[in-house]
């Protein structure tokens, strides 16, 4: 049996992981489905590229770093990119989803992200077509790392920073004031205003939070995969399938969400065939629901 | 200071603009006194008191805090401020352990400081301490109102306001929680709370008003309001009996 699809599924799992960590905080922290969540990850992946090619205007060719495909301008740019995309969420908050926020009705704002996505969506085709960019055309070897699995160097590095990067949430929402603030508004918003939480505070560290993360998972695509003005609309469904199976508001249980589904989706696309790629989230949102709707990590309150 | 730590002067409050729940109350709370805000049902006691709390909007009147106007200032500034809330339910994070939630308080001090009372507290509330990893939704009742308290001690307040605090409890815990808002009272903390329970509130308050369609429309002392007969029959709903000294 081939055990590259461990990889691959691990490689896919990561980047929904990353991406469901910012969709489980929007709906624990200001209680809507964010369907325009998918096009923050887009909408960073093409700032990160555009900011490349500033630099690149600026600067000339710059080597890749070792055996990466890409060099120092990638990183300097996804840090540009990261804030860019917070900056874009929080805007999107100020302009049309606090409004609505405050008139109380989740419904109403999970249709208002569904037409900021297409609006998003439609806006980056415009400005960019839909014809797919690369980072890099550079082709890469991989290496065989034993029983059959080859990796290549951008994912190895990717694995890292996902890694870094999910241990870093985890240990912000559990260790620093900013974290406990983001638990305690999740919980009860009321009850976190009157032991001194500013709530308009802590939403806008999820929106940078979340925009920041979805960022790097559109990166972490547009490295292995392609960047197209749909690659944040293709990830959404296994992005909150991830933060159901995890349960909502956990960033552990999104990551492991994601994992899961992430190999599921490659263990389908080897034994059963690529076409059922899709479904196999799809599957696994309807049998978390019925079985356990709270999901992994989720916690039912006494 | 002198003056009254918290004055209320013909307050107006509502969850909706035009229908306002809270129709002009004024009360007074002085230093180290445990004030009691009695009515019947409907009669806008919590709406009154989440008021002074910045958590129902205020379309008339003023809330002065040591003088301080404080009528505008948003529920999150409260605490810095010094008036300390306990809700009636829902008064703690079930999901957060016993220390996360006392540490949710103490995110306004420096960390050390913060440190230092939440030592304190467990001193003050020892089963507190005993279940400080555990999550805060496995506690009892009285335990859950216990942790509430001391979150609000944290910030050593200059008033606790309490919204029905032995709301839901069985009488064994509703013993337990006016006995320690005693205790508390001893260390020269001033309290202002709305109760249900007017036999165990007056037992232990100085002072007491009667809210009525949302206005004061008496206010004594504790035990005298107990023995009006009036009071007692028409706003308190029981024939009077004397309270047997002590928490119920």
């Amino acid at each position: 049996m081939n055990l590259q699809f461990v990889v691959d599924g691990l490689l896919t799992g990561s980047m929904i992981g990353l991406g469901a960590i910012g969709v489980t905080l929007t709906y624990s922290i200001l209680r809507f489905a964010n369907f325009a969540h998918g096009d923050f990850m887009a909408w960073g992946t093409y700032a990160t590229l555009a900011v490349v090619g500033a630099i690149g205007a600026m600067v000339g060719k710059v080597a890749p770093i070792g055996a990466l495909s890409f060099g120092w301008p990638l990183i300097v740019a996804l840090i540009v990119g990261c804030v860019l995309t917070g900056l874009m969420a929080l805007a999107l908050d100020a302009v049309l989803f606090s409004r609505l926020r405050s008139r109380g009705q989740s419904i109403i704002v999970v249709m208002a992200s569904f037409g900021a996505s297409m609006a998003l969506r439609s806006l980056l085709e415009f400005i960019f077509t839909s014809r797919p960019a690369y980072f890099s055309r550079a082709i890469q070897i991989a290496m065989p790392v034993g029983f059959g699995i080859r990796v290549t160097p951008d994912q190895i590095a990717l694995l890292v920073l996902t890694a870094v990067l999910v241990a870093a949430t985890h240990l912000m929402m559990t260790r620093t004031r900013t974290g406990r603030s983001m638990q305690a508004v999740s919980q009860n918003p009321a009850l976190a205003r009157v032991v001194g939480i500013d709530v308009a505070r802590v939403v806008r560290a999820t929106w940078l939070l979340g925009g920041a993360l979805a960022c790097v998972a559109g990166v972490m695509v547009g490295i292995l995969v392609q960047i197209r003005p749909l690659m944040g609309f293709d990830m959404l469904l296994p992005m909150f399938a991830a933060a159901i199976l995890g349960g909502i508001g956990s960033v552990p249980g999104a990551v492991l969400g994601g994992l899961i589904i992430g190999l599921a989706e490659a263990a389908a696309v080897q034994f059963v065939g690529a076409e059922w790629r899709a479904a196999v989230s799809f599957v696994i949102l309807m049998a978390v629901l019925l079985v356990r709707p709270i999901g992994l990590f989720g916690v039912k309150e006494r | 200071m002198s003056g009254p730590v918290l004055q209320v002067r013909d307050l107006v409050a509502g969850y909706e603009p035009g229908v306002p729940i809270v129709r002009g109350a004024s009360i007074r709370v002085e230093r180290g006194e445990i004030v009691v805000v009695l009515g019947p049902n409907g009669a806008g006691k919590s709406s009154f008191i989440k008021a002074i709390a910045g958590l129902v909007p205020v379309s008339g009147g003023q809330v002065l805090l040591e003088g301080q106007d404080i009528t505008a200032v948003p529920a999150h500034r409260m605490v810095g401020m010094g008036l300390a809330f306990v809700p009636q339910t829902e008064n703690i994070f079930p999901l957060m352990s016993v220390e996360d939630n006392l540490r949710t308080a103490g995110d306004i001090l420096e960390p050390k400081e913060a440190a230092r009372r939440i030592a304190r507290m467990y001193d003050t509330f020892p089963d507190l301490k005993a279940f400080r990893r555990t999550g805060a939704g496995n506690l009892s009742g009285g335990q859950r109102q216990m942790l509430a308290v001391a979150r609000a001690l944290i910030v050593e307040p200059k008033l606790l306001v309490l919204d029905e605090p032995s709301a839901g409890l069985s009488p064994k815990f509703v013993a337990m929680v006016f006995s320690m808002l005693s205790d508390i009272r001893k260390a020269g903390l001033t309290i202002l709370l709305v109760e249900q329970n007017a036999r165990a509130a007056l037992a232990i308050g100085d002072r007491a008003y009667v809210l009525v369609e949302g206005k004061d429309a008496h206010e004594g002392v504790a035990s005298d309001l107990w023995s009006d007969p009036v009071v007692a029959e028409l706003y308190l709903g029981q024939r009077p009996q004397p309270p047997k000294g002590g928490a119920a």
